[in-house]
C-alpha cells in the first residue's frame, strides 16, 4: 500500500516525467503522441478490474463490470489508434514500402 | 508479502516503467513505432496478472466476478478493436477523445465503487457515526471524490466532443446565461462533494454523479470546433489524473504513476496547444471565436477574390522553383492527402523543392496534418514546423494553401480588432504568388474574414480539394 508522503513524492517524480516527455516533442508527434498518453492511461483498466474483483453487492458487481468495460476500451482502443498512427511515419529514405 | 503478490508488485513496477519508456520513445519519430508496442506489451501483463490477484481470486464472488471481467474485456475491448480499426484518418480526433472518454468514465465508476462499499461498511457501524471519510480514510475519500469529479466530467465531456467532431451535435447553446449555470452546476457538484464525505448517504452519491454528467455535457457544448483539440487534449489530462487519484484510492502504485504522468504530459500539451492558438485554456471554456461578438472584417472593403483555373495554376507551380504546401483542415474533410502527394512527385521530378509548412493547430488536434501526410507516404522529413519554414515564404514562388483559412490570416498580425489577433500564422502572404484552393467563398471556422484571399498575389482556385488536386495534376502532367 502507499500511503500520504511516499505517495505524495510518487505525485510529484511523476508530474515532472510527464513534463519532461512532453517538452522536447516536435510537434509532428503530438497527434500520436496525445493518443499514446491516452492508451497509457488505460492502465484503469487494471484498477477496474479489482473493482469489479472484490464487488459482492449486484449494485457493484454492475458498476464494475461497467468500469471494466469502459477501461478495455479505453486500452484497447487506444493502442489500436496510436498503433496506426505511428505505422505510417517513415523518413523519405525508405518511402518505396508499403 | 506472498509470493504470487511480489510477482503482481513487479509486473505493476516493471508497466510503470515500459510506459513511461514508451512515451518517451513516442517522442521521436524514429522510435515512435516501437514506443506504442513496448507500451502495449506492458499493458498485457499488467492485466494478465491482475487476474492472479489474492484479493480477485479469494473475494466471495470470484468465480462469476471473474467470468464478468472476461466478458467486459471481451466486449468494450472487441468494440474498441473494430472501431479503431475501422475508423478513417481523418476521424481520429473525435475517436481518441471517446476512448479516452472511456477512461474517464471507468476512472469514475471505480471511485463509485468504491464509495458505495463505504457508505454500505459504513451503515454497519454500530455507533452510527461512521462516514465515508472513516470509512476510506480522510486521504482515500479526498483523492477517490476528487478523481470521482474529474473522470465524470471526462466522461460526458469527451463524449460530446465525439458527437460535436463526428456530426452528429451541431448546438453550441443549449440555455440562455450557459456559463453561469455551468458555474451554478459545479459549485452544487463540489457542496454535494464535500457532503459524501462527512456522511454516508447512497442518494448523495447519485446525485454527485447526476450532476458531474450534466457539468461535462454543459461545460464542453458552447465550445467552438476549432477549440476542439484544446478540449480534448484537457479531457486526456483530467482522465490521467482521475486514473492516479484512483490508483491511490486502490493503492495500485502503476496507476498512479501512468496516470499522474499523463496528467502532467497533458496539461503541457494542452498549453502548448492553447498558445499555438492565441488563447488561454480558460478562454476556450468561456468564450466562443465566431460564435457571438463579431470582429469580423467588411468582406466588401477587401476588394474581390481574383480566380484562377486549374490550368493556369498547375503550369504556374509547374516553373516554380519552390512551393510550399500548407495543408488545413479542409484537405482532411476532401481526402485530398493522396493527390497532394502525387502532384508533389510530379513537382519534385520536375526539379521544383517542395516542402510542407504545418500549423501548430493546423486541422483538428496537433499533428493532425503530419498524421494525414504520413498516410499518404509524404516522408516527414518534407513537413516543416512553424518556426522552422516562416523564414522561407519569401524565398518561395508558390504556396498552395489547401484548406487552410484562419492560420494563414494575415489580420493576426496587423488587425488588432481581429479575434485572431495574436495567433502566430503561416506567413503564406510573403511569397510570391499564393494559390488557395477552397470550397467556397466563406469565412474560415473562426468566422473571421482573411484579406490574404483578397491579396494582389492570390489566386482563388475554387472546388473541391480532391477534384482540384487531380485537375493540377492533370495540368501539370500535360506539360510533359
Amino acid at each position: 500500500m502507499i500511503e500520504g508522503i511516499a505517495a505524495l513524492y510518487i505525485f510529484m517524480l511523476a508530474g515532472f516525467t510527464g513534463f519532461e516527455i512532453i517538452s522536447r516533442v516536435p510537434v509532428i508527434l503530438h497527434t500520436p503522441l496525445m493518443s499514446g498518453s491516452n492508451f497509457v492511461h488505460g492502465i484503469v483498466l487494471v484498477g477496474a478490474m479489482f473493482a469489479l474483483g472484490i464487488a459482492d453487492t449486484p449494485a457493484e458487481q454492475i458498476i464494475g463490470f461497467i468500469a471494466v468495460l469502459l477501461g478495455a476500451g479505453n486500452a484497447v482502443g487506444g493502442y489500436v489508434v496510436t498503433e496506426r498512427m505511428l505505422e505510417m511515419f517513415r523518413p523519405s529514405s525508405d518511402k518505396g514500402e508499403g | 508479502m506472498e509470493s504470487i503478490d511480489l510477482i503482481i508488485q513487479a509486473s505493476y513496477f516493471l508497466a510503470a516503467v515500459i510506459f513511461i519508456l514508451g512515451l518517451k520513445q513516442m517522442s521521436s519519430p524514429i522510435t515512435a513505432r516501437r514506443g506504442i508496442v513496448w507500451a502495449g506489451a506492458a499493458m498485457v501483463l499488467a492485466t494478465l496478472v491482475t487476474f492472479a490477484a489474492p484479493e480477485i481470486i479469494g473475494s466471495s464472488l470470484a468465480t462469476i466476478n471473474i467470468g464478468l471481467i472476461v466478458l467486459a474485456i471481451l466486449i468494450g475491448g472487441l468494440f474498441a478493436w473494430v472501431t479503431g480499426k475501422r475508423v478513417a484518418m481523418t476521424d481520429m480526433p473525435q475517436m481518441i477523445a471517446m476512448y479516452n472518454g472511456m477512461g474517464g468514465g471507468a476512472a469514475a465508476a471505480i471511485a463509485a465503487v468504491e464509495l458505495i462499499k463505504a457508505v454500505n461498511e459504513a451503515g454497519h457501524d454500530p455507533s452510527g457515526s461512521a462516514t465515508v471519510a472513516t470509512a476510506l480514510g480522510g486521504d482515500v475519500a479526498i483523492l477517490g471524490i476528487i478523481g470521482a469529479i474529474i473522470g465524470t466530467v471526462s466522461f460526458s465531456g469527451s463524449i460530446i466532443a465525439w458527437a460535436k467532431l463526428d456530426g452528429r451535435l451541431k448546438r453550441n447553446k443549449l440555455l440562455p446565461a450557459q456559463h453561469v449555470i455551468n458555474a451554478v452546476i459545479a459549485l452544487a457538484t463540489v457542496v454535494i462533494a464535500i457532503g459524501i464525505y462527512f456522511n454516508a448517504d447512497l442518494n448523495q452519491i447519485i446525485l454527485f454523479y447526476v450532476l458531474a454528467l450534466v457539468l461535462g455535457i454543459f461545460i464542453t457544448i458552447p465550445v467552438g470546433g476549432a477549440d476542439m483539440p484544446v478540449i480534448i487534449s484537457l479531457f486526456n489530462a483530467l482522465t490521467g489524473l482521475a486514473v492516479g487519484f484512483e490508483g491511490y484510492v486502490l493503492g495500485n502504485a502503476a496507476m498512479i504513476i501512468a496516470g499522474i504522468v499523463v496528467g502532467s504530459a497533458g496539461s503541457l500539451l494542452t498549453h502548448l496547444m492553447a498558445v499555438a492558438m492565441n488563447r488561454s485554456v480558460a478562454n476556450v471554456f468561456f468564450a466562443g471565436v465566431g460564435t457571438d461578438s463579431g470582429g469580423s472584417i467588411d468582406s466588401s472593403a477587401l476588394g474581390e477574390m481574383k480566380e484562377i483555373q486549374a490550368q493556369d495554376a498547375g503550369i504556374l507551380m509547374a516553373f516554380a522553383s519552390q512551393v510550399i504546401i500548407i495543408p488545413g483542415y479542409g484537405m482532411a474533410v476532401a481526402q485530398a492527402q493522396h493527390k497532394i502527394w502525387e502532384m508533389t512527385q510530379l513537382l519534385t521530378e520536375r526539379g521544383a523543392s517542395v516542402k510542407f509548412a504545418i500549423h501548430p493547430v493546423a486541422g483538428r488536434m496537433p499533428g493532425h496534418m503530419n498524421v494525414l501526410l504520413a498516410e499518404a507516404g509524404v516522408p516527414y522529413d518534407m513537413i516543416y514546423d512553424m518556426e522552422d519554414i516562416n523564414a522561407d515564404f519569401k524565398n518561395t514562388t508558390v504556396s498552395l494553401i489547401i484548406g487552410a483559412n484562419d492560420v494563414v490570416n494575415p489580420s493576426a498580425k496587423s488587425d488588432s480588432s481581429s479575434p485572431l489577433y495574436g495567433m502566430p500564422i503561416l506567413d503564406a502572404n510573403e511569397s510570391e504568388n499564393v494559390i488557395v484552393i477552397k470550397r467556397g467563398r466563406g469565412a474560415g471556422f473562426s468566422g473571421v474574414e482573411n484579406p490574404l484571399f483578397f491579396g494582389d498575389n492570390t489566386k482563388m482556385l475554387f472546388g473541391d480539394g480532391q477534384k482540384a488536386a487531380n485537375e493540377l495534376i492533370g495540368a501539370i502532367k500535360e506539360l510533359g
